[in-house]
């Protein structure tokens, strides 16, 4: 737990909705938030591709890296970065805590 | 201290500007100087058949490829709105429409492609518009009105997705297409029926194996289109889509091997050793179609570019990408790979009465191509069953309790 207020931890999804290769789309009041699942770690990133409209919870999971189900382009799960063309402006990243079987996302 | 290269760039679309980032990002520290004909910054032009064109509000500046504090941070001087009229290879200078020349150390021809126009009677007449560059779209969106009768001459990838927008904007759309069938250069026969079974359930009226004899006008303005069987189609707008030719005249006045389109091998290099060229200009090798080809494509404009800019900066890189298009109509998307000349079988998987399968393309039981609609992850793995070229049981592949993952995977 660390010193932030309690209430902006919000449950999402249990740790089994999280396959492996691919991300689990859940919304925390009108965020849209793609959860992965990266050698056994959790991550949250915006659902949201920045380049156009597409959910890369459904985009296709290598490693840490995640491509846009539409035009391919790349992000780094862990840092949001985005790694590869046409995609030029970084997702943002949410704290993650599990909890039993929870998953929780620190959205402030 | 050596004098530092200028590389200059021709172009002002998704090609150039992702040439001009990929060499910064290689690490040439020297001059850039993109010359585009356009008074836009690069930019992408999916959207101009899309969102662009169904959205009263969209912003022009959501086509742009980079803000414009990219073209500071990285020192790439922008020469907008002037074309470049001539090269001259001996002196290594390019000489602009305003009378200026630049000198260049290595030339990025990304000239792109334009529209064919149509060479019949009526053709002139006010309301006749094409598709291709921002104003093109900002003039046929003013004209895509509620109850605005739209004929569309041609049934490829932009005369369909002109379509779709125009039914989101409350027209009526006509589709003339002379093949037997749309969509007859991009996909099989499976997805075509889909994609023209799409547009009708949303009312559109498509005509196949129509030809286009002339367009008729009342006042200056069109009204009607006419056809060589008879077929006549009231029009208040008409979009021609009936492809493009490669803007390679500059390449073939300065003397470069031009054959349709610029030249280039794998790296990108014309026959001129300082002169590349990227993008639908260009006529490359493909190591996965074992052919060469000239592609209209936003995925090659993009990768080759970049390839291309690379080798420039002096980082050696093969374009070698597997063909990949797309297209989004209505709530479809789209996914080709591959551009296969003939095939022995096809597998599809899921069914297309739920708007939701691919269709893969074997040659001896290796996958060779693969369209998708609704279905991009599936398009992403059988991109990477083409890449890998292994056989596939033709069984297993239309079997959806196996995961394509699984099968992918080997």
């Amino acid at each position: 737990m660390t010193s932030d207020d309690r209430d902006d931890w919000h449950r999402v999804a249990r740790v089994d909705e999280i396959p492996d290769d691919e991300g689990k789309a859940v919304r925390v009041g009108d965020r849209a938030i793609a959860l992965f699942r990266v050698e056994g770690a959790f991550y949250a990133t915006d659902d949201i591709c920045t380049h156009e409209y597409a959910s890369l919870a459904e985009g296709f999971v290598e490693g840490d890296v995640v491509e846009c189900p539409l035009h391919a382009g790349a992000f780094h799960i862990p840092t949001g970065k985005a790694l590869t063309p046409p995609v030029t402006v970084d997702i943002k990243t949410y704290p993650v805590r599990v909890e039993g079987d929870d998953i929780y996302v620190l959205v402030v | 201290m050596a004098t530092p290269e200028t590389f200059v760039v021709v172009g002002g679309g998704q090609a150039a500007g992702r040439a001009v980032e990929a060499m910064r990002g290689a690490g040439f520290e020297g001059r850039i100087v993109l010359v585009g004909a356009e008074t836009f910054p690069p930019y992408e032009r999916p959207p101009l058949s899309k969102r662009l064109l169904i959205d009263d509000a969209a912003p022009i500046e959501g086509c742009t490829l980079f803000e414009p504090a990219f073209y500071e941070r990285e020192r790439i001087e922008l020469r907008l709105g002037v074309a470049a009229v001539a090269i001259d290879p001996a002196a290594r200078r390019l000489r602009l429409a305003d009378g200026a020349t630049l000198a260049y150390d290595k030339l990025l021809i990304a000239t792109g492609a334009r529209v064919r126009r149509l060479d019949l009677p009526g053709a002139d007449l006010d309301g006749v518009l094409y598709l291709r560059a921002i104003p093109d779209a900002l003039a046929l969106r003013r004209r895509l009105r509620p109850d605005t009768r739209v004929g569309v001459i041609g049934g490829g990838f932009i005369g369909l997705e002109v379509a779709a927008a125009a039914r989101a904007r409350g027209a009526r759309v006509t589709i003339l297409e002379v093949a037997d069938r749309v969509l007859q250069r991009g996909v099989g026969a499976e997805i075509a029926a889909f994609v023209a079974g799409l547009h009708r359930a949303r009312g559109v009226e498509i005509h196949t194996g129509v030809t286009v004899s002339g367009l008729a006008g009342e006042g200056g303005r069109v009204a009607s289109i006419t056809c060589e069987n008879g077929l006549r189609v009231a029009a208040d707008v008409v979009l021609v889509g009936v492809g493009v030719r490669p803007n390679d005249d500059l390449a073939a006045a300065a003397g470069l091997a031009v054959d349709n389109g610029v030249v280039v091998d794998a790296h990108g290099r014309t026959s001129d050793a300082r002169i590349f060229a990227a993008g639908d200009v260009t006529n490359h090798p493909s190591p996965h179609l074992g052919r060469r080809v000239r592609l209209e494509s936003w995925a090659n404009a993009q990768d080759q570019a970049i390839a291309a800019a690379r080798t420039m900066a002096g980082v050696p890189t093969e374009h070698a990408k597997l063909p990949w298009f797309w297209s989004d109509q209505y709530d479809v998307n789209l996914q080709i790979a591959g551009l296969p000349e003939h095939w022995d079988a096809t597998i599809t998987r899921g069914d297309p009465g739920n708007g939701a399968f691919i269709v893969f393309y074997l040659v001896e039981n290796a996958v060779v191509g693969a369209a998708a609609i609704n279905r991009p992850r599936d398009l992403r793995l059988a991109r990477k069953l083409i890449e890998s070229g292994r056989s596939v049981d033709a069984a297993v592949l239309a079997d959806e309790t196996v995961p394509l993952k699984t099968i992918a995977a080997g």
